[in-house]
């Protein structure tokens, strides 16, 4: 690494007297000690261990580490889909004990309801909440505008593209007025072009909301983007790495993928992630490919 | 590749043309083979229809005989110096040709039968659809609600299933004395048997297609605030409709072949009665006749609810593939 570029700790005073004032507002999200063992094919699995983070209000968190270190299964029990095993998770200082609309949640996956109209499926969480008719349409044309999509607000999600589809769950989140809005990958899915048109959508919708997001993916660069601070796990157990205060300054755009605070950001968490000096688990040596050559010798590609 | 292959060539889905050409083709495939059989003296044809008895006085006019003892009497009569009979080749009575199917079809559904106390095909017709529709019934009242539960809830489906699994593989004739004891000879032991056929298969399937909802839409629905009653009635049953759905045409079909089997149970009535009765009578155009119309009524219903199908559930992807 040459010695001319920032530490990633190295942080100007705007982001340092930014990051002053996040600590200031209340906790609204706290991990303690949360462990989750469950038991697997193999005998017993801690998928986690020892989590402890506490986000802030207005705050976003992005969750991030290689594939089997528990970012789904943290979120999940954050949601209440799950229970952990040990530790405590609170939400405003009270525990998390299952599903509810105070943490909003928003899946890889498309989960919208496909029997109902994007409005419907928008009026879905204030009706269960005992909101009359007419409210809650109210509130669903409100967001649908929020998030562009009034024009569609008759029309199914089978007939929406992939990235309209997420805007219409994030809405359908939004609409209950979560404390904590949850996102679980959910640009994993979409083309680039897409991703990077919804990371802004949903960069907005934080700037201009009362939102808190706490928000899983495995893109490095998606992470530093987004976040204010990024969680990075690691795997098997899962366990907490790092807690890394993002040095990039706000507002965030595509030019500062190219700065230096960008990059020591990057390399750092490059670093963690993938060490490179860790021999291969067996398994993945039993599977690795073994190429040969196919082709005539005197017709190369490269 | 030669223009048959490369146009019946393709794996990947067809288009409406070739769809329907190749549907028709299904149908006219059998018919032709059948039309090849009855109607091309050289094809089997292994008796002779007698036009002329001759001098043999135990023929008559209309009367089928084997080919080899049509062959010895031509040569008895020859020897003996008496008319020689005549004939022409015919398949045996069981195989009627297909014309004389087609005009039987439409004498049974048009005109009244001769005797005025036994029914006419569209009557028995009636009749077994109407055991039909209360089979079905009862059995959906009970399997429909069963099978959910069964899927949504593990304690529930973990208490039915082994029973139903195993009462599944009894036979649902065998019960059929059992029926008419209980349920006396008329309609009732007959739509006993079509339930006891029906409702086993009915809650294992449902109960399956249950289980097969998307985890994430109950998922997304439980962090919306949805709790467990309304998780049932405004998410999962609303999720399984077409899946639902299409799984009741296929058990009305299933229904559908038990309905023969039925209507034997206790007195003969509907369709099967009809059918029985010509066999008897060695009509065996009134018998293909009958076998056809509960055929066209079974396949024609499920065509027409397979279309209402994809008009109601129009998110539903995999109605574009079947």
């Amino acid at each position: 690494m040459e010695s001319d570029l920032p530490s990633y700790r190295d942080q100007s005073e705007a982001v340092k007297a930014r990051f002053e004032r996040i600590k200031q507002r209340e906790v609204i999200l706290e991990v303690r000690k949360l462990g989750k063992r469950f038991r697997g094919p193999q005998g017993e699995v801690e998928a986690l261990r020892d989590i402890n983070f506490s986000v802030h209000r207005r705050e976003f968190l992005c969750v991030i580490g290689p594939s089997g270190c528990g970012k789904s299964t943290l979120i999940r029990i954050l949601a209440g889909l799950e229970s952990q095993t040990s530790g405590d998770a609170l939400l405003d200082g009270k525990p998390i004990k299952g599903p509810g609309q105070d943490r909003g949640m928003v899946f890889q996956g498309y989960s919208l309801f496909p029997w109902l109209t994007v409005k419907k499926n928008v009026m879905f969480g204030p009706q269960m909440n005992g909101q009359g008719r007419d409210e809650a349409e109210r509130d669903a044309l409100l967001w649908l505008e929020l998030v562009g999509l009034q024009k569609f607000a008759n029309a199914y999600p089978h007939q929406l593209s992939g990235g309209m589809r997420q805007r219409v769950a994030i809405a359908r989140a939004l609409v209950n007025q979560p404390r904590i809005l949850l996102m679980d990958e959910p640009f994993g899915a979409l083309d680039a072009q897409t991703r990077a048109k919804m990371q802004s959508h949903l960069i907005d919708i934080w700037r201009n909301v009362d939102i808190t997001v706490l928000f899983i993916t495995h893109d490095l660069d998606e992470a530093i983007y987004l976040a204010d601070r990024i969680l990075v796990l690691k795997a098997h157990p899962g366990e907490v790495q790092e807690l890394i205060e993002v040095p990039v300054l706000r507002p965030r755009s595509p030019a500062q993928l190219a700065s230096p605070e960008f990059f020591a950001t990057k390399a750092r968490l490059e670093e963690l992630i993938h060490p490179g000096q860790e021999p291969e688990p067996e398994d993945e040596q039993s599977v690795k490919p073994h190429m040969i050559r196919l082709t005539n010798v005197a017709d190369n590609v490269e | 590749m030669s223009a048959i292959a490369t146009w019946i060539g393709d794996y990947t889905g067809l288009d409406a043309h070739k769809r329907t050409l190749l549907g028709i083709g299904s149908f006219l495939l059998p018919l032709l083979i059948w039309c090849l059989v009855s109607y091309v003296p050289y094809v089997w044809h292994p008796k002779v229809l007698v036009t002329d008895p001759g001098g043999v006085d135990y023929f008559q006019v209309g009367s089928l005989v084997d080919k080899s003892m049509f062959a010895s009497e031509v040569a008895n009569m020859e020897k003996q110096h008496l008319a020689i009979p005549a004939g022409r080749p015919a398949n045996p009575i069981y195989l009627p040709e297909p014309l004389e199917v087609a005009k039987a079809l439409y004498t049974g559904l048009t005109r009244t039968p001769q005797q005025s106390d036994t029914p006419s095909m569209p009557a028995s017709l009636w009749h077994s659809i109407q055991v039909i529709f209360w089979g079905f019934l009862i059995s959906s009242v009970i399997g429909v609600p069963l099978g959910i539960l069964s899927g949504t809830y593990a304690p529930v489906g973990r208490l039915n299933e082994p029973f139903v699994e195993f009462f599944r593989y009894l036979p649902a004739p065998a019960f059929g004395a059992l029926a008419v004891a209980i349920l006396g000879i008329y309609d009732g032991p007959k739509i006993a048997i079509i339930v006891i056929g029906t409702l086993f298969q009915q809650v294992l399937i449902i109960a399956n297609t249950t289980r097969k909802l998307e985890a994430t839409i109950i998922e997304a629905a439980k962090t919306l605030g949805t709790k467990s009653l309304r998780l049932l009635t405004r998410v999962v049953v609303p999720g399984i409709l077409p899946d639902l759905y299409r799984d009741q045409r296929i058990l009305l079909g299933w229904a559908w072949t038990y309905l023969i089997v039925a209507e034997l149970i206790g007195t003969s009535t509907g369709i099967t009665w009809y059918i029985t009765q010509q066999a008897r009578y060695q009509h065996f155009e009134n018998v293909y006749a009958g076998i056809v119309i509960i055929g066209i009524i079974g396949f024609g219903t499920d065509l027409i609810l397979a279309q209402v199908g994809r008009r109601l559930f129009p998110w539903d992807r995999t109605l574009d593939r079947s």
